[in-house]
Parts: structure tokens; C-alpha cells; sequence
């Protein structure tokens, strides 16, 4: 709500520095615009997944964009990795252990422009009790009253101990995942220029 | 093309269980395979390869839909694709070389019935032999997995993801080849009639040293 005395103060100052820059600040997640997916490799064959269920809170202000924060969680039981038999094998012990480590979190430490609309996030992503440093390019696209955060990286499973066991082999099952990311996010609140 | 029958003969063993296998009174010759009566060695060669791959990939589809999903099982899938690939590629090969290369003529007994179903059984199992790989890429296609030919050449998915079409074109893999195995099984049954009951070379057409080990034996 803090954002509803500063719109206006923020416009005002924007207006001087970068006329016809609008200030405009995206924190609503649309969870029906958005996905998560990820391609594994086994026997070198992509295979697609995608989780269906996550949430994040964001603040990205495309003027200010060093004091955006994100945070993502994701459900890992919602997770379709290609097959039925295969969402059951990842909520396993050996893979996700899901029942103990239900949720993935991921919480930037840092926003650096590129140049145009793309930016780096950093920050830290913990899976199965195991954290670690992450960061990844994001374009932003800006269409009226949303923005899409878009990116793609990739993880290694073994960093987080995802699928050990005879899975540990990375003959069968890559160690790289790449997980693609598309983020919609609604303005809370639109300032006039 | 050279007279082979020239050249090699049947291992002793081989002489030796064909005459314990024939009752004495239908001891005929049977017809020494030549140019004429013999398919030509690339025939035989695709023949028999294809026989030994489609029995031994029917075996491995068999073992391993059910088995638990492990690392094993994704191997084994994989090489259940590899050799269908192959096996399609190779059976194009097959049907350009038999549309370049006339099959040796039937015998002139054999009645036009026997003939009719012998046309037909041979053309379904060309078809089968190309419908029963197609179908398995379809349906590794429609359930998500892509086939990548040894690892290395992807084939395209000409199907989206799709559960439903997936499972219905896993039962129409199994139809297929549970299709073509009741035809092999009438194609080695009629094979062997030739060979036992009627004596008549058209095994050893396939089986070359078939016909000279009756030379051998009887001449």
C-alpha cells in the first residue's frame, strides 16, 4: 500500500529524468499466464515436464529496476515429468523426496540490468535442504498493464542431490535440467504520468 | 549370378539330422536352388537379418513394458527404438532391392490357391513390417518421448504430446504385432509344409544349402 503515496512522487521525479518512461511497478503473479517447465535429457532424448503449481511475490519496477525483488515457490507434488510412472519415481527418496521436502524455493539477492529489457537475477535456490547461488538472464516484456519475466537456465540435479541411487548415472539421466520460466505479473498499481 | 551349391556344403551334423528328419518313403530330391529357384544372397541376407531383429525386438517389447521404471528400462527402451529404426530402414532396403530383383518363380505344382495366400501373406507382412515401426514412433511421439536414432539423430515427431492418442496407439503396436506374429507363424508353418510334405525347394530358396544337402545326401 506504501506504493499508493509513492506512485505519484515517483512519476513526478521519472517525468524529469525520462519523459515518457511510465512508472509502473509489476507484483501480481497470474498464475494462469504463467508456466514452469523443465527439459531433462534421458538416453539423450528431451523430455518436457512442467510444475503446475507455484507462487511468487515480486516487485520489479522497470525504473528502478536494482530494487526488484522476486521470490518463487514451487509445489513439487505438482510436478509432471512426462509419464505417470515418472511422477511417482521423482517423489521418491531418491529424486525430489517430496513428502519431506514438499516445496522449492528460489529468493533473488540481486537485479543488474543488461541493456534493453533484459536483466540478471540472483539469487538463491533451495531444493531437498540443499541451497545454492543461481543467477539467470530475464527478458522483460512490457504489454500495457502486465509484464512477462521470461528466461531459461540450467540446473544441475546433483548440486541438490535430485536423483540418486541408480539414478546417479548420468548416462540414463542427464545431470543439466533446463528449466524455462515464464512469469506474467499484473500492476498493483499503475501511476500517471 | 554363381552356382553356390559349387562352392559350399551343409555342415555333416546338418546332412545328417536332415536324413533323420525325412521319412525314407518321400525321399525325392529336393530341387538344387540355382538362379533361378534361389533368391539372390542380398535377399537372403536382409531375410534373415530382419527375421532375427523383428524376433528379437518382439521379445525385448514383450520383457519390457512392464518392468519398473528404472535406469535399466529407460536403456532398454531406447535400444527397442533404435533397432525399430533400423529395422524400417532396413526393410526399405529390402523392398527396393525385391522390386529390382524378380523372387524366383513357385513351383509349377503348386496349386493357385496356395499361391493366393501365399501373395497375400507376404504382402501383409511388408505391410506390418512397415506399420509396426511407424506405429511405435507415433506412439513414442504422442506420449512425449521423443525417438533419437542411437542417441544421435532425432526423428521428428510428426504427433504433439497427447495421453490419450499415446495409449490408443500402444494398443495398436501390440495389435499390429500380435498381427504379425500370427502371420510369421503361418509363414515358417507353410515354409516347413514345403520342406517335409511337399518337397518342393521352396525352403531351400531361402536356405540354399537346404537343397544341396539333399544332393549331398541322395544324389
Amino acid at each position: 500500500m506504501k506504493y499508493r503515496l509513492l506512485g505519484p512522487a515517483l512519476a513526478g521525479a521519472l517525468l524529469s529524468l525520462a519523459p515518457g518512461a511510465q512508472a509502473i511497478e509489476f507484483t501480481q503473479l497470474q498464475p494462469g499466464k504463467s508456466s514452469l517447465g523443465f527439459v531433462s535429457k534421458q538416453m539423450n532424448v528431451p523430455v518436457e515436464g512442467s510444475f503446475k503449481s507455484f507462487r511468487s511475490k515480486l516487485s520489479f519496477d522497470p525504473a528502478k529496476p536494482a530494487a526488484a525483488k522476486a521470490e518463487l515457490e514451487i509445489d513439487l507434488a505438482s510436478i509432471d515429468a512426462g509419464s505417470k510412472d515418472a511422477d511417482e519415481e521423482v517423489a521418491s527418496k531418491d529424486w525430489f523426496n517430496t513428502k519431506t521436502f514438499p516445496v522449492a524455493k528460489f529468493v533473488s539477492t540481486s537485479v543488474k540490468p543488461l541493456g534493453g529489457n533484459r536483466y540478471e537475477i540472483a539469487g538463491k535456490m533451495s531444493i531437498k535442504g540443499r541451497t545454492q547461488d543461481l543467477s539467470t538472464p530475464v527478458t522483460v516484456t512490457q504489454q500495457g498493464n502486465s509484464a512477462t519475466f521470461e528466461g531459461s537456465l540450467v540446473l544441475k540435479r546433483a548440486d541438490y542431490d535430485i536423483g540418486g541411487g541408480v539414478w546417479a548415472d548420468f548416462g540414463t539421466v542427464a545431470n543439466e535440467v533446463q528449466i524455462k520460466f515464464r512469469l506474467v505479473a499484473s500492476a498493483s498499481k499503475a501511476a500517471a504520468k | 549370378m554363381w552356382d553356390i551349391s559349387l562352392s559350399v556344403r551343409a555342415p555333416r551334423k546338418l546332412r545328417v539330422l536332415a536324413k533323420i528328419a525325412l521319412p525314407a518313403r518321400t525321399m525325392t530330391p529336393i530341387p538344387v536352388p540355382d538362379s533361378k529357384t534361389s533368391y539372390t544372397r542380398v535377399a537372403i541376407g536382409l531375410h534373415w537379418l530382419i527375421a532375427a531383429a523383428i524376433i528379437g525386438s518382439f521379445a525385448v517389447g514383450l520383457y519390457m513394458v512392464d518392468l519398473p521404471l528404472s535406469p535399466q528400462k529407460l536403456r532398454i527402451y531406447s535400444w527397442h527404438k533404435w533397432a525399430g529404426v533400423t529395422i524400417f530402414l532396413c526393410v526399405v532396403l529390402r523392398l527396393g532391392w525385391r522390386l529390382g530383383h524378380r523372387p524366383p518363380e513357385l513351383p509349377a505344382a503348386m496349386p493357385a490357391w496356395q499361391r493366393s495366400l501365399a501373395g497375400a501373406t507376404h504382402v501383409l507382412l511388408y505391410l506390418l513390417m512397415f506399420a509396426v515401426p511407424l506405429s511405435g514412433w507415433l506412439m513414442s511421439s504422442a506420449k512425449g518421448f521423443q525417438t533419437v536414432w542411437f542417441g544421435v539423430l532425432p526423428l521428428p515427431d510428426l504427433l504433439d504430446k497427447d495421453k490419450e492418442l499415446g495409449d490408443l496407439l500402444l494398443q495398436l503396436h501390440m495389435l499390429l504385432n500380435f498381427s504379425m506374429a500370427s502371420l510369421v507363424f503361418i509363414h515358417v508353418g507353410a515354409a516347413l509344409k514345403h520342406h517335409f510334405f511337399d518337397r518342393d525347394g521352396v525352403l531351400a530358396r531361402m536356405i540354399p544349402f537346404l537343397g544341396q544337402s539333399q544332393r549331398g545326401e541322395f544324389r
